[in-house]
């Protein structure tokens, strides 16, 4: 969530250290692997601005309008920058291994690209791709030990997505760093390409503006340009957010939410639900955040979308047979699972009738299952990321425990069919990690007094269970303690917070620094700690630990072993034989 | 307030009533503006738009008051600034990510101004503007702004 402008600092600031003649950049970057037939944007960028007479392209051994079938443009000092540029918009090329060469005077640069053919026939008629955003290990076992109990060493059950037949390790890093965010994470999963930290759908080039960098195609906008598929993306953010925007968004700045309206707008996936809606509003509308006159209510009606702004309407909407509908049931994210349930906190009093991913994930599929074409469902459990942003892992695992019950819908309609690949992936971790239990019976007047460790680590005390498998009752006097390894200057109060989602940090009086929220400071066994993050941050951030993925159905036998993020998309592509013209 | 001499009825043309008001009631208006909450802002506040308050309706072009707490600041000094219900712990005019709570108030100083440190309650008095605008300087759009502003800390 959290990807600071330091970043973007860090990294021009690295290349001109690295000298004063950086090489040819071509993009797509080495080792891509590319769908056939899938559309991308090919540039080359040659430094110190030559002339197109001073540099020679190839793929293998030819020209690239040879190879493309179309022209190629070159551009000296592209925008007035340092560099020249070669571009071929919206290029797209057959199955096999190619080579591109960049050749600037004495310079060759060189990268290598697997084009890859997907077989027929087509697998899988519907895929439901599940995103756990920021789901840590960790996250996995305080949903089973909080939603199925736990008895001498074994749990008293499974949880859906672990009851899956395979699993594989997924490495979440981006092109550019170790550690990423969820928006090039979700690039990964719906284009196949790494890319850099804030950016969706495009590769980081020099251009200066955020919508111009070379795109690569997204798997909502392949479905669409190929066929009669229905595509459905459902979230708990707000909808422009980094995970849902990937389905759709170019962009390489991932809080450019007014054209990610727009971009939703132009793929037109036939479910759209989550919050934010402020920036479908025009400028004109108090509450609006549009910077133009852009009605995009008004435009998803004329589209022929239902319009649903609570879960009564949008199970109306389900009833009355709606196959598109725009949902959006908040200004900000929807609340999460905790406070929906049990702490009534957030926006519950502003938005009392808002449904939750499991509520969202059902009508989906309600809409979705009759499109004889079958269907791409995207559904995110998203706060399962903020609230280990924000240190607070109650609110983290209830989220965890949503998402599971969302698979579990998911699976109930796969049945028997054999006609649907479902994959339940995070898109990064967080240093997340269960180290025993708080008991408050035990000696002592310190939060550390209380822990027990190893054969003191009793199970939690957590009251009984509710229908959907969320513990009624978190405040008790032995619980879980799960810790962070990363956070700021901050307390610990070793309790859930009731009165709200926690706030780890506020700024200091320097504007800069940020200091611990004293408000966590004063209970009875609250813990200072001093932080271990870059003075700027806020809040906890990504890790870069591997991520679990599980998957059944129709092309789940090639989740094994240990694959990068891109992996996910490739599989998806070739289940749904989403490659060739 | 109510002591002053003012237009019986106002009308519509609250910035010219406004200035009227400030005209006949001179010190006293200043002295003592109309008192408006984050909470009264608004009497409908929902997934497709607000409606203001009656009351913010009505105060349109007047002298107000409000309380609330000021955002990290983009300059240490500056005529400008935002006003949240809620001390925020994040800066989104530093985090590209973050964004701005919906309800908030943009301040307009009468001279530029040094901030406070972020987070600080303060009690604003300014000129009350409703309506989307768009700050020529930072495009930044807001709906409700207290102009014409000094603010002093609660």
């Amino acid at each position: 969530m959290r990807m600071t402008t330091l970043w973007i600092a860090a990294a021009i600031g690295g290349l001109s250290a690295a000298g004063p003649v950086a090489g040819q950049t071509i993009y797509p970057i080495n080792r891509a692997e590319i769908l056939e037939g899938s559309r991308f944007d090919f540039k080359v960028e040659f430094p110190n601005a030559p002339t197109s007479a001073d540099v020679t392209v190839t793929i293998n051994g030819k020209a690239p309008a040879e190879i493309f079938g179309k022209a190629t443009t070159f551009m000296q000092s592209e925008e007035g920058q340092k560099h020249s540029a070669l571009w071929l918009r919206g290029a797209s090329l057959p199955a096999g291994n190619y080579v591109v060469e960049a050749t600037q005077g004495t310079n060759k640069a060189t990268v290598k690209w697997d084009v890859f053919a997907t077989a027929q026939p087509r697998r899988a008629k519907n895929v439901i791709l599940f995103i756990g955003d920021g789901m840590s290990v960790a996250n996995r076992t305080a949903a089973r030990i909080l939603s199925k109990g736990w008895d001498e060493g074994r749990y008293n059950g499974e949880l859906a997505m672990d009851d899956m037949s395979n699993m594989a390790l997924i490495s979440t890093s981006g092109s550019d760093s170790i550690v990423t965010d969820s928006a090039n994470a979700a690039h990964a999963y719906t284009t196949g390409h790494k890319s850099c930290v804030n950016a969706l759908g495009v590769y980081c080039a020099k251009n200066a503006l955020t919508l111009d960098h070379p795109k690569v195609e997204t798997i909502a906008e392949v479905i669409k340009r190929r066929g009669q598929m229905a595509i459905g993306v459902v979230t708990n953010s707000e909808i422009e957010d980094a995970t849902p925007a990937s389905m759709v968004a170019h962009t390489r700045r991932r809080s450019d939410f007014n054209d990610i309206v727009k971009m939703f707008h132009d793929v037109q996936p036939d479910v759209i639900m989550g919050g934010g809606s402020p920036n479908f509003l025009s400028k004109a509308t108090p509450g609006s955040k549009r910077t133009d006159e852009q009605d995009f209510i008004a435009k998803f009606k004329e589209a022929g979308y239902t319009l649903a702004t609570t879960k009564t309407e949008m199970n109306a909407a389900v009833a009355a047979g709606s196959k598109k509908l725009l949902g959006l049931y908040n200004t900000g994210n929807i609340d999460g699972a905790f406070d929906l349930r049990l702490a009534k906190k957030g926006t519950i009093s502003k938005f009392p009738d808002q449904p939750d991913v499991v509520e969202q994930t059902r009508a989906a599929l309600d809409m979705l299952k009759g499109n004889p074409d079958g269907f791409f469902l995207m559904v995110e459990s998203a706060r399962i990321d903020k609230y280990s942003h924000s240190l607070d892992w109650e609110r983290s695992v209830f989220d965890t425990i949503m998402l599971d019950n969302a698979v579990k819908l998911a699976k109930d309609f796969a049945g028997d069919r054999n006609d649907t690949l479902i994959i339940v992936v995070p898109d990064h971790a967080h240093p997340i990690s269960i180290i025993g239990t708080y008991d408050d019976d035990r000696p002592g007047q310190l939060l550390r007094d209380k822990l027990g460790v190893y054969a003191e680590s009793r199970p939690p005390n957590y009251g009984p269970l509710d229908a959907e498998g969320y513990p009624t009752k978190v405040d008790t006097s032995r619980r879980l303690a799960v810790v962070y390894g990363s956070y700021p200057d901050t307390c610990d109060t070793g309790r859930p917070n009731m009165s709200g989602e926690r706030v780890p940090a506020v700024k200091g009086p320097d504007g800069k620094t940020n200091i611990a929220n004293e408000k966590d400071c004063t209970g009875p066994l609250a813990a200072r700690k001093t932080g271990n993050l870059p003075f700027d941050a806020n809040s906890g951030v990504h890790s870069a630990d591997d991520v679990i993925l599980t998957a059944m159905g129709p092309g789940a036998e090639k989740f094994r072993g240990h694959k990068p993020n891109t992996y996910v998309f490739r599989v998806m592509a070739e289940a749904l034989a989403l490659g060739g013209k | 307030m109510q002591l002053c001499a003012k237009p019986a009825i106002p009308t519509r043309r609250g910035l010219l009533n406004g200035a009227a008001a400030i005209a006949l009631c001179g010190p006293a208006l200043a002295a003592e503006p109309a008192g408006i909450a984050f909470d009264s802002l608004y009497k409908s506040f929902g997934v497709l738009g607000f409606q203001f308050s009656d009351r913010v309706t009505a105060l349109r072009g007047q002298s107000v008051r409000i309380t609330g707490y000021m955002a990290p600041p983009l300059k240490p000094e500056s005529h400008f600034f935002v006003l949240t219900r809620e001390p925020l712990a994040i800066c989104p005019f530093c985090q590209s990510d973050a964004d701005w709570p919906v309800d908030i108030v943009v301040v307009f100083m009468k001279e530029i101004t040094p901030m406070v440190s972020a987070g600080r309650k303060v009690v604003v008095a300014g000129r009350l503007e409703i309506g989307s605008a768009t700050d020529a300087e930072t495009g930044f759009v807001s709906q409700i702004r207290l102009t014409d502003a000094s603010f002093t800390l609660a």
